[in-house]
C-alpha cells in the first residue's frame, strides 16, 4: 500500500532558551486532513513547537517540513508565500485592535492578493469567512466591542481567509467558559471539514481534545512521549500519561 | 582594620562587577539599536511601500501633535521675550529685543523644545503602541499573515517622524515668533511691520538652514528609538510601560546629543 506523504513533518527538533532545553529530539508527522492535538503541561514547549513550525521561532536543529517544503532553508519571500497556505490562531487572538473586524480580515489579503483581486473579491471573502464562524454581523465592529468567544471566532475567520491547507491552533479554548469552549471546538471541526484542512492543535483542555482530535501527541520532557487516539491514551496505565486524565 | 579593608575590597569588587555588567548591557543595547537602524535602511528601499499607513502616521504624528507644539511654542516666544527685556533695558538695547529673541528661537529653542515635546508624545506613543502589539502577539500575527511588520510598523513610523518633526518645528518657529511679537508689545510698542522687519533683518540663511536640517535628525532619532523600544518590548504590561518610558528618556537624550553635534558641525562649516 502506498504511504501518503505527511503534510507536516518534524524530525529531531531541538530548541533551547539559554539553559532551558524546551524541545529535545522531538519528532512527529501529520497526514493530510488529520486533526492532531499536542498535549502537554504548561511550559512544556507546545507553543514553541508550533511557532517553530511556522518559523516565528528559529529551531536550534532538526528538520521541519510543511507542504513538502523545508521552511528553515527558505528566503523571506518564500516563507511569506508558504505562510499564505498556513492559518494560525493565536492564544491571545492577536486581533489588530486599531482596525475593524473587516480590516482585520482584509489584512492578510494585502500581501497575497493583487489590488484588482482585492477590489473584486475581498468583500466576498471576508463575508464568507465571517459567515463560517457565524459572525457576519460584526463586520464593522471593533475588536474591543466583541466578547472573548467572538474575538476567538473572528481570529479563526482571519486565519481562514486565505483558505489555508494547514491550520495551527495555539490553545484555542484557553480563557473561555465551558459552553463557548465547546462551541469553538465544534467550529474547529466544522471548518476543518469545509476547508479540508489539516490541523495541529495545542491544548490541554480535555473536552476540546475529545471533540477535535483524530490523534493526540503527548509532549513530555521535550519529546514525543506517546501518540495515539484520545480514547486509547485515556486507557493508558503509564503514570506520566495518566497525570493528564486523572 | 584588616577585616574592614577586606570588606571594602569585596564591596569594591562587587561594585566593579555590577558596573561591568551594566556597561556590557549598555554597549549591547547600543549595538542592537545600530543593527535596528541598519535594518531600517535595508528595508526602506525594498518594495512595496506602505503609503497609506505612512500617511496615516503623518496625520497622527504631525497633525495630532500640532496643538501641543503650537501652544508650547507660543508660550515659549512670549516668555522668552518678557524675560529678556529687563536685561536688554539695563544695557539700553531694548530695540534689539526682536532680533535677539528671533535668533534664540530659530537657532536653538524652538527646534529643541519641539523635538523634546515630540520625544515625549511621539516617542512614548510609538513605544507603547508597538510594545502593546508585541505583547498581544499582533506583530507575530502580521508576520504569520505574510506582511513584513518591520516595513508596515517601523518604516512608516520612522519616516513619518523624520518628515513631521521638521514641519512641526517650522510651525513652532513661526508661532513662537508671533508670541515674541505679543511679548514685545506687552510693555513696549512695536508695530507689526517693524517687528517682522527686525526679525528677518537679524536672521540669516546660516541661522535657518542648520536649524531645519537638524530637526530631520531629531525626528529620525525619536522615531527609531520609539520603534526599537516598542518592537522589542519585553512581555507583560510592565514591559510596555518600560518601553514607553525608556523611549522618551533615550530619545530626549539623543536630541541633546544630536544638537551638540549639530552645533559643532555648523561651527566647523562656518555657518554660525
Amino acid at each position: 500500500m502506498k504511504k501518503i506523504a505527511p503534510i507536516v513533518e518534524v524530525k529531531n527538533l531541538y530548541k533551547s532558551f539559554g539553559s532551558n532545553h524546551v524541545l529535545k529530539d522531538f519528532s512527529m508527522e501529520v497526514s493530510p486532513g488529520e486533526n492532531i492535538v499536542v498535549l502537554g503541561k504548561s511550559g512544556s514547549g507546545k507553543s514553541v513547537l508550533i511557532k517553530c513550525i511556522i518559523n516565528l521561532i528559529q529551531a536550534d536543529s532538526g528538520i521541519l517540513k510543511i507542504l513538502n517544503q523545508s521552511i528553515q532553508d527558505m528566503g523571506e519571500d518564500e516563507v511569506d508565500q508558504l505562510r499564505s497556505e498556513i492559518g494560525f490562531l493565536f492564544q491571545s487572538n492577536a486581533l489588530y485592535d486599531s482596525m475593524t473586524v473587516r480590516q482585520n480580515l482584509e489584512f492578510p489579503l494585502r500581501r497575497h492578493w493583487s489590488v484588482e483581486q482585492r477590489k473584486q473579491g475581498a468583500e466576498r471573502a471576508v463575508l464568507e469567512a465571517l459567515s463560517d464562524v457565524g459572525l457576519a454581523h460584526t463586520i464593522d465592529m471593533m475588536p474591543a466591542e466583541l466578547s472573548g468567544g467572538m474575538k476567538k471566532r473572528v481570529a479563526l475567520a482571519r486565519s481562514l481567509i486565505l483558505k489555508p491547507k494547514v491550520i495551527l491552533y495555539d490553545e484555542p479554548t484557553t480563557g473561555l467558559d465551558p459552553i463557548t469552549s465547546r462551541e469553538i471546538s465544534e467550529l474547529m471541526v466544522k471548518v476543518q471539514k469545509k476547508y479540508n484542512a489539516t490541523s495541529i492543535i495545542i491544548s490541554h483542555d480535555m473536552n476540546c481534545i475529545r471533540i477535535t482530535s483524530n490523534r493526540v501527541i503527548m509532549l513530555i520532557d521535550g519529546k514525543n512521549y506517546a501518540e495515539d487516539t484520545f480514547e486509547n491514551l485515556q486507557k493508558s496505565t503509564d503514570p506520566k500519561i495518566r497525570e493528564f486524565f486523572d | 582594620m584588616t577585616v574592614n579593608s577586606a570588606n571594602l575590597s569585596k564591596n569594591q569588587i562587587r561594585m566593579l562587577k555590577t558596573f561591568q555588567i551594566e556597561q556590557n548591557e549598555f554597549l549591547k543595547e547600543i549595538g542592537n539599536i545600530a543593527r535596528f537602524t541598519g535594518k531600517f535602511f535595508r528595508t526602506v528601499i525594498k518594495p512595496k511601500q506602505e503609503y497609506k499607513e505612512f500617511l496615516n502616521q503623518c496625520f497622527w504624528i504631525g497633525f495630532k501633535t500640532l496643538t501641543l507644539v503650537g501652544i508650547t511654542a507660543f508660550i515659549m516666544g512670549l516668555v522668552l521675550t518678557i524675560q529678556s527685556r529687563p536685561t536688554l533695558v539695563e544695557f539700553g538695547a531694548e530695540s534689539m529685543l526682536p532680533a535677539m529673541v528671533s535668533v534664540s528661537l530659530i537657532r536653538e529653542i524652538a527646534p529643541v523644545i519641539t523635538a523634546l515635546i515630540c520625544a515625549g508624545k511621539i516617542g512614548s506613543g510609538i513605544g507603547a503602541e508597538l510594545g502593546s502589539m508585541r505583547v498581544t502577539e499582533q506583530i507575530d500575527a502580521m508576520e504569520v499573515s505574510g506582511t513584513n511588520p518591520f516595513k508596515y510598523l517601523v518604516v512608516t513610523r520612522v519616516m513619518a517622524a523624520t518628515l513631521m518633526v521638521p514641519v512641526l518645528s517650522s510651525l513652532a518657529n513661526a508661532i513662537s515668533l508671533y508670541g515674541g511679537y505679543l511679548g514685545v508689545n506687552i510693555r513696549g510698542s512695536v508695530s507689526w511691520n517693524l517687528y517682522w522687519f527686525q526679525v528677518f533683518d537679524a536672521l540669516s540663511f546660516g541661522d535657518l538652514l542648520p536649524a531645519i536640517v537638524k530637526t530631520f535628525f531629531f525626528g529620525f532619532a525619536i522615531g527609531i528609538i520609539g520603534c526599537y523600544m516598542g518592537y522589542y518590548s519585553k512581555k507583560g504590561t510592565e514591559g510596555v510601560g518600560r518601553s514607553a518610558t525608556t523611549a522618551v528618556i533615550v530619545a530626549s537624550l539623543l536630541v541633546f546629543i544630536l544638537d551638540l553635534i549639530a552645533v559643532q558641525v555648523t561651527d566647523l562649516l562656518g555657518l554660525t
